[in-house]
């Protein structure tokens, strides 16, 4: 399942670090970082539920990027 | 500006305030220097502390190397520098000033060119006036409109979703979706789009789609996420950013120490504080955010430049792969002609013309192919489809069918042959329609499809922009085929294909590729899916209400102008050029800085330059793909 989020973010540095954190985090397949219409599109694993996965998406690019948000 | 660009700025100007005031205030020596120290503390903090912070983070979660993390060492190491040595903190200070104030003059640059492509793709619909039972209408969100209800457009108002005019003539303006000026008219019965706007009348139409699979929601579903297929350029940056940055922290590392060394060695003073400046200066000049940032700025205003053209890419690298096109293939029905075939003439024919069309019409009248709409759009009259009985269709031949009691074959030579009757071929070009009555020849129609007004100049435009090659693919008869290709300077043409012969041809056609170079096919999408996907870029025509052509190329011409071709291509010389110009700049500038940092000959405001300068320039020459008039 594939979802788009918008998000904020500051440079286009920080919006590459976004996806490698949020490709890493677990339930999540792929993800990608559209840094120019500031959106993430996520796409959950098999069974994932994106409600009690994003919340941990978000967590792992504050960790690497503390001023990120993520609207879900 | 945003809210946290109008904290950035205040936070600027009380920091320079501070450093200005410091610089006049006669502190020198006042408890060992230690209260200037502190004094200028203030200010760093006050500029720096969020870069500091994020320096930690990044350190706590062992991904250390970053610009954040350049910046702390670099200035904190200066100010460190100035307490042990010089008693000059203001360099320090001033160094992540300059760095907050070109990161805030890039947050501020990027946004604009967000907001005016966004601008140029302003074709997103607010709300629909519903028509209520009542006959009243109510404004909707036109997410909310059901499929076959009627909504209302005032002039002025775009078109909401994709429907049917049910009363009212007006005209649209269709520029945000084609980039063509002239406005076309529309009447009781025409089909219309969403993301056109309303210019004269009232219009009531009927909903076809709903508004998430309108036309206008497709195309900005399209080009939002245009920009998330990302080109070989950025994949570099961002495989080359991971790279650079642990190498220049080591360099500088090596630098700091390697110089006082080979000092030692030679029998000097070792001067471990130089050494230590070198570095500073060294890490500074560093950042590689004018690459990181300029590249995907680039490839998103030429992807809005684009659009607002009439050109759609999906991707960057899309746009990149079609600025080294050498080879382009057409699709000829649709495509290099209007696809509308028009009857051109009755030849040989035994009985009168009117009533040699009536019977091609009647016979063709249970079919729905291009040709045979065009007989009976010849015939003008109303078909009797009772007068017509055991209608046969012959594969690859045409139709035989009873009329009248009389047995008519209608179709190319193939069948003629078939049926042992003997036919005059045509001398003049088109698709034949030849006719027997009851085992007669009683003559021809010749049907001939139209040349697009700019197909000429569309092959010499791709000529001029150093095409090497254009072919034509057709399953259209031999003698049609070459008669277009001559007429257009068409440099190969191969006709009577099927469409599996297509993608075979294609197949030949790439292994005859140059190098890096690119081979693009031009189809109008609905039966050419299978080619565009196999070329390494496929071009749609059509794409007015065609969800085929959307769905299978990888750019749309919005108005099936064959110009637009190399308009595209030209537009994507220009941003790979200015993509090429920036890195080109960025490291040529970096690098000279780096060799003058480490020869200890760059101060750190040449350093600054490097850094902040370079990327506010390359931002600035980034948002140029924006224009693509004289692309």
């Amino acid at each position: 399942m594939k979802k788009t989020y918008k998000i904020e973010v500051d440079c286009a540095n920080c919006a590459a670090k976004m996806e490698e954190a949020a490709k890493k985090t677990e339930g999540v397949t792929n993800a990608v970082v559209n840094f120019m219409t500031l959106k993430m599109i996520v796409e959950f694993a098999e069974g994932a539920d994106p409600k009690e996965v994003m919340p941990r998406v978000l967590k792992d690019c504050r960790k690497i990027e503390p001023d990120c948000e993520i609207y879900f | 500006m945003t809210r946290k660009q109008k904290k950035m700025l205040t936070r600027i100007l009380i920091a320079a305030a501070m450093m200005l005031v410091l610089h006049f205030l006669p502190i020198d020596g006042v408890l060992g220097g230690w209260l200037r120290f502190a004094l200028y503390l203030i200010p760093y903090f006050v500029i720096g502390y969020d870069i500091l912070l994020k320096a930690w983070k990044g350190i706590k979660n062992r991904q250390p190397f970053d610009e954040c993390f350049l910046m702390s060492v670099a200035t904190v190491g200066a100010i460190v520098l100035g307490r042990v040595q010089s008693g000059d903190y203001a360099e320090g200070v001033a160094v992540m000033l300059f760095y907050q104030i070109g990161e805030l003059f890039q947050s501020v640059a990027v946004g604009k060119s967000r907001r005016s492509i966004s601008q140029l793709m302003d074709i997103r619909p607010d709300y629909a006036n519903l028509e209520t039972a009542e006959g009243e209408t109510e404004k909707v969100d036109p997410d909310e409109v059901a499929v076959g209800s009627v909504i209302v457009v005032k002039p002025g108002e775009k078109i909401p979703i994709d429907g049917v005019v049910l009363s009212g003539h007006s005209a649209l303006n269709t520029a945000a979706l084609t980039g063509e000026s002239l406005p076309r008219d529309v009447s009781e019965g025409d089909s219309v789009i969403s993301g056109c706007i309303n210019q004269s009348g009232v219009l009531r139409i009927r909903t076809e789609k709903e508004f998430g699979e309108s036309t206008a929601s497709k195309i900005l579903d399209m080009v939002e996420n245009a920009s998330s297929l990302k080109s070989r350029s950025e994949a570099f940056i961002t495989r080359f950013a991971r790279i650079y940055t642990p190498a220049v922290c080591y360099s500088a590392l090596a630098l700091a120490l390697l110089v006082p060394l080979v000092r030692m060695a030679f029998g000097l003073p070792a001067d471990w504080m130089d050494g230590c400046m070198r570095a500073l200066t060294f890490l500074v000049i560093s950042c590689p955010c004018a690459l990181v940032i300029s590249i995907p700025l680039t490839f998103f205003a030429g992807i809005g430049g684009a659009s607002k053209a009439g050109v759609l890419v999906k991707g960057s690298n899309y746009l990149e792969a079609l600025a080294s096109a050498g080879i382009v293939v057409f699709d000829k029905t649709g495509t290099m002609t209007e696809g509308v075939f028009e009857v051109a003439g009755v030849h040989h024919a035994a009985l009168p013309e009117e009533k040699l069309l009536e019977y091609a019409a009647l016979a063709e009248s249970y079919s729905t192919h291009p040709i045979a709409l065009s007989l009976q759009r010849a015939y003008g009259k109303a078909i009797d489809k009772s007068r017509v009985t055991s209608v046969e269709e012959i594969a690859g031949g045409g139709v035989t069918a009873v009329v009248d009691g009389h047995t008519v074959a209608a179709g190319n030579e193939k069948l003629m042959t078939r049926l042992g009757i003997p036919c005059d071929p045509c001398r003049s070009v088109g698709t034949v329609v030849h006719l027997a009555l009851d085992g007669q020849y009683i003559g021809h129609v010749l049907i001939a499809d139209r040349l697009k007004p700019n197909a000429e100049d569309a092959i010499a435009a791709l000529r001029r922009r150093g095409v090497r090659k254009t072919v034509m693919l057709t399953g259209d008869s031999r003698k049609v085929a070459d008669s277009v290709a001559a007429e257009l300077h068409i440099d190969e043409v191969r006709s009577e294909l099927l469409p599996a012969d297509k993608v075979a041809n294609v197949e030949l056609l790439l292994k005859e590729k140059h190098g890096k170079e690119v081979l693009a096919f031009v189809g109008d999408g609905i039966n050419d899916a299978p080619v565009l996907s196999r070329a390494d870029v496929g071009i749609a025509m059509g794409a007015l209400g065609s969800d085929a052509a959307i769905e299978a190329a990888d750019v749309v011409l919005m108005d099936d102008d064959p110009l637009k071709i190399a308009k595209a291509i030209g537009i994507a010389r220009k941003c790979t050029g200015i993509v090429r110009q920036n890195i080109g700049f960025a490291l040529g500038i970096k690098a000279l800085c780096l060799i003058l940092g480490a020869l200890g000959m760059a101060n750190m405001g040449l350093a600054i330059f490097a850094d902040v300068g370079v990327m506010v320039l390359a931002v600035l020459n980034a948002i140029r793909a924006l224009n693509t008039q004289n692309a």
